[in-house]
C-alpha cells in the first residue's frame, strides 16, 4: 500500500503540508498501524504511541512556535489527524484531545497562562483533557451543574464530569463550572485549568466502549478542588463562549478523524477486492463490488474536500465559522459510518471477525457521529445559521 | 566535520509509475519524486556523524529545477543547506557527464567527507561516486558498514563489507565513502524539522557557475543511449523440493527426466 492513498489536496496544500502529511502517513503505516488491533483488543491507552507522537513533534502541532510548538494551522493539524486515524482511530485521539483540551487556553488564555502551560503540552510531557460534559448535560451545555465557588484568591470546584476523553491520563484538564447560578443561561459558566492529581479530584470510573477502545473515557469527580483564581481562563461568565469557540475549532479534528477512518476502510476493502477470489476470479472484477468501492471513494473524497475548505474558512475567522465546522463534522462522520459499513460488506463474513481491521474501523466510526456534538446538534447549528437563531 | 551528501531525486518506487518518455528519457511528470532511498541512508549516517562530532551536512544534487521539493525533505531530516546544479543543457546526461558535473561542483566546496548511496533506484549504474573520487583524487571507500572519522588526525576509518566478512580501511580526509544500509535506518523528518526546512538555503548552480562548458555534457554527447526499458517476463510457478538430500536428488532427477532435460 502506498503510504498516502486517497487524494491529495491538489492545489491547496503547501509543499510543507504535503511533506508533513506524507511523513505522518509513513509514521502511521510503519509504526502505528501494526499496533492498532492490539490497542483495540486490550483497551489500554497506548503510551508507546503517545511517546512516538511526542518525539516527532506531532503533539506540538497546535501550539505556537514561541512556546515550543510547531504553529500548525487548522488544515495542517487535520492532515496529521487524518493520516493517524487512517491507521488507528484511538491513536489519532491523542492529537485531537491534546488540541481540544488546550483550545480554551489557545482561544482565551492570557500570555502568562500560555507561557506557563504550553511548553509541557507541546512537548507531550503533559496530556490535556477537556471537561465540559456531565451526566445530565450533554448536548444541553448550558445545564451544567458543576459549581466553582470563590474562596479568597481561589475557587473551590465541586461536581461530576462524564465521558471525558483522556480524563484518567491527562495532567491538565480544562473544566467548565457554574460561577454565577443567577446569571442568564449563557453567562453562568467559567472555564478553569485544573492540574491533576490534586486533592478532591478522583477518576470515578472508566467506560467500556464500542470503539476507540484504547482511549480512556473517564468519569471525574471534583470534591471541593481548590484552584487559584490565576487558573481561570478569561473573565468570569465567559465559559459558554469559550466552550462554543473551542468546539467550532475542534469539530474539524473529528471530521479529519472520520475521513481518516473512511480512507483506512476503503484502502483495506480495495486491497481485499484485488486478492479475494470467488467464482474463479477476483471479487474486484464484479460490478457490484466495483460500485461499492467507487461510492466509498467518491464519498470519502467529498468529505475530505469539505473538511479542507472548512479549515480555510475557520482559520480566516468570521461569522460563518460554526456552520462550516458543523457541516464538515456532519458529512465526515456520516461518511465514515457508511464507508466502514460498506467495507465490512465487501469483506463478507471475513469483515465481521477481527482477523481483518474493518470491523474495528466500523466500531470506531460510530463515535464520530456522537462526540463533539451529535449529528443532530450539528444540524441544529447549521439550521440556526441558515434560518436565524430566533426561529431555531 | 563538513560532510557533503550526494542526493538524487528519483521516481517514487512506491508509486510504481516510472516510465520512459518518447525521447527515451525518464518521464518526470508521470511519477512523484522522492529522495533516492540509498541516499537517505547516506544522509542518516552523515547526520549521526555531525551530531556526535559537530559540523554540518550539505546536500549536493544535479537535477531539474523542481528538485527543490524533494531536497526539502532531506533538509527536513536535518541537512543544513543544499546545492542544486541545474541547467537545461544537462538534460539526457549520461553517468560520465554526471560525475564530471558533480566533481566540478565539489571543487568549489570545502568538506571532510563526501557520502553517497550505493546506487540509485532509477539509473542503477552505481559508478558515479567512484568516478567523482577518481576525478578529484579522493580516497574511495565503498560498501561502508561503519564510518569512524578522527578529525584531529584528519583520517577516517571505514568498515567495508566483503563477501566473507569485512575489511577495515584507513584513509586521509577528505575522502569519498559509499554507504550501505548497514549504517542504520534513515530517520523520519520531525515536524519542527519540516517547518525549519523552509528557511534553509538551496543554492542553484548553473554549468557556468561551476565552470563546465555546456557542450561537454547532456544528451548530445551521452556515451550511451537507453533504447528501452522492459519488465522481465513473468516466471512460472516455482516448485520447491523438500526432504533428505537423497530423496530430493531423486525427485529432481525425476522432474528433469519428465521434461526430457537429461540426455
Amino acid at each position: 500500500m502506498h503510504p498516502v492513498s486517497g487524494s491529495s489536496g491538489a492545489g491547496r496544500l503547501t509543499g510543507e503540508q504535503v511533506l508533513l502529511r506524507d511523513t505522518i502517513a509513513k509514521l502511521a503505516s510503519e509504526r502505528i498501524a501494526p499496533r492498532a488491533a492490539e490497542i483495540d483488543r486490550t483497551g489500554e491507552f497506548p503510551e508507546d504511541i503517545r511517546r512516538l507522537l511526542a518525539e516527532h513533534d506531532v503533539l506540538a502541532l497546535p501550539f505556537p512556535v514561541a512556546h515550543g510548538g510547531v504553529g500548525g494551522d487548522l488544515l495542517t493539524i487535520c492532515l496529521a489527524i487524518e493520516q493517524i486515524a487512517r491507521a488507528c482511530a484511538t491513536s489519532s485521539l491523542i492529537l485531537i484531545v491534546q488540541e481540544l483540551g488546550a483550545l480554551p487556553l489557545l482561544i482565551a488564555g492570557s500570555p502568562e497562562q500560555q507561557a506557563r502551560w504550553f511548553p509541557d503540552l507541546a512537548s507531550g510531557r503533559t496530556l490535556a483533557a477537556f471537561a465540559l460534559t456531565e451526566p445530565e448535560a450533554g448536548s444541553d451545555v448550558a445545564s451544567i451543574r458543576t459549581r466553582a465557588v470563590r474562596d479568597g484568591d481561589d475557587y473551590l470546584i465541586s461536581g461530576t464530569k462524564r465521558f471525558i476523553t483522556h480524563g484518567s491520563v491527562a495532567g491538565l484538564i480544562t473544566v467548565f463550572a457554574v460561577t454565577d447560578p443567577g446569571a442568564e443561561r449563557h453567562g453562568r459558566l467559567s472555564c478553569f485549568v485544573v492540574e491533576v492529581p490534586t486533592e478532591g479530584f478522583r477518576v470515578a470510573r472508566l467506560e467500556h466502549k464500542m470503539g476507540i477502545r484504547g482511549s480512556p473515557t473517564a468519569e471525574l469527580t471534583f470534591d471541593g478542588v481548590r484552584v487559584p483564581a490565576a487558573n481561570r481562563i478569561g473573565p468570569e461568565g465567559d465559559g459558554f463562549a469559550i466552550a462554543m469557540g473551542t468546539l467550532d475549532r475542534s469539530r474539524p479534528g473529528v471530521a479529519a478523524q472520520a475521513v481518516g477512518i473512511a480512507q483506512g476502510a476503503l484502502d483495506a476493502a480495495t486491497a481485499y477486492a484485488r486478492e479475494r477470489r470467488q467464482f474463479g476470479r477476483e471479487i474486484g472484477e464484479f460490478q457490484m463490488i466495483q460500485a461499492m468501492l467507487a461510492d466509498m471513494d467518491a464519498q470519502t473524497e467529498a468529505a475530505r474536500q469539505l473538511l479542507y475548505t472548512a479549515c480555510g474558512v475557520i482559520d480566516a475567522g468570521g461569522p460563518d465559522v460554526a456552520r462550516w465546522s458543523a457541516m464538515c463534522k456532519l458529512v465526515a462522520g456520516d461518511t465514515a459510518m457508511r464507508v466502514t459499513t460498506d467495507a465490512v460488506q465487501v469483506f463478507g463474513g471475513y469483515g465481521y471477525i477481527d482477523e481483518f481491521p474493518v470491523e474495528r474501523m466500523m466500531r470506531d466510526a460510530k463515535i464520530t457521529q456522537l462526540y463533539e456534538g451529535t449529528q443532530q446538534v450539528q444540524r441544529l447549528v447549521i439550521a440556526r445559521a441558515l434560518i436565524g437563531r430566533d426561529r431555531g | 566535520m563538513h560532510i557533503v551528501v550526494l542526493t538524487k531525486p528519483v521516481p517514487d518506487p512506491a508509486a510504481a509509475a516510472e516510465r520512459l518518455g518518447p525521447d527515451g528519457r525518464l518521464d518526470r511528470a508521470a511519477s512523484p519524486a522522492v529522495v533516492n532511498a540509498n541516499d537517505e541512508y547516506a544522509l542518516e549516517a552523515a547526520l549521526k556523524l555531525t551530531e556526535t562530532l559537530g559540523g554540518d551536512v550539505t546536500l549536493l544534487t544535479m537535477a531539474p529545477p523542481g528538485a527543490t521539493d524533494t531536497m526539502r525533505k532531506a533538509l527536513a531530516m536535518g541537512a543544513a543547506r543544499g546545492i542544486l546544479v541545474t541547467d537545461p543543457a544537462l538534460a539526457g546526461s549520461c553517468t560520465q557527464s554526471t560525475m564530471r558535473v558533480l566533481a566540478a561542483a565539489l571543487r568549489a566546496q570545502s568538506f571532510d567527507l563526501v557520502l553517497a548511496g550505493a546506487d540509485t533506484s532509477d539509473g542503477g549504474g552505481g559508478v558515479v561516486p567512484a568516478g567523482i573520487a577518481a576525478l578529484l583524487g579522493l580516497p574511495y571507500l565503498s560498501n561502508a558498514a561503519r564510518i569512524e572519522p578522527d578529525p584531529t588526525a584528519g583520517r577516517v576509518r571505514v568498515r567495508r563489507i566483503t563477501p566473507t566478512g569485512y575489511d577495515v580501511l584507513d584513509a586521509p580526509m577528505p575522502a569519498l565513502i559509499v554507504c550501505t544500509q548497514a549504517l542504520g535506518e534513515p530517520r523520519y523528518p520531525s515536524l519542527k524539522g519540516i517547518m525549519a526546512a523552509r528557511g534553509k538555503e538551496i543554492a542553484p548552480r548553473s554549468l557556468a557557475d561551476i565552470g563546465v562548458p555546456a557542450d561537454t555534457v547532456g544528451g548530445a554527447v551521452a556515451t550511451s543511449v537507453l533504447l528501452g526499458s522492459r519488465r522481465p517476463p513473468a516466471r512460472g510457478a516455482t516448485r520447491v523440493v523438500r526432504g533428505t538430500p537423497t530423496e530430493g536428488a531423486a525427485e529432481i532427477v525425476a522432474l528433469l527426466e519428465e521434461r526430457r532435460l537429461l540426455g
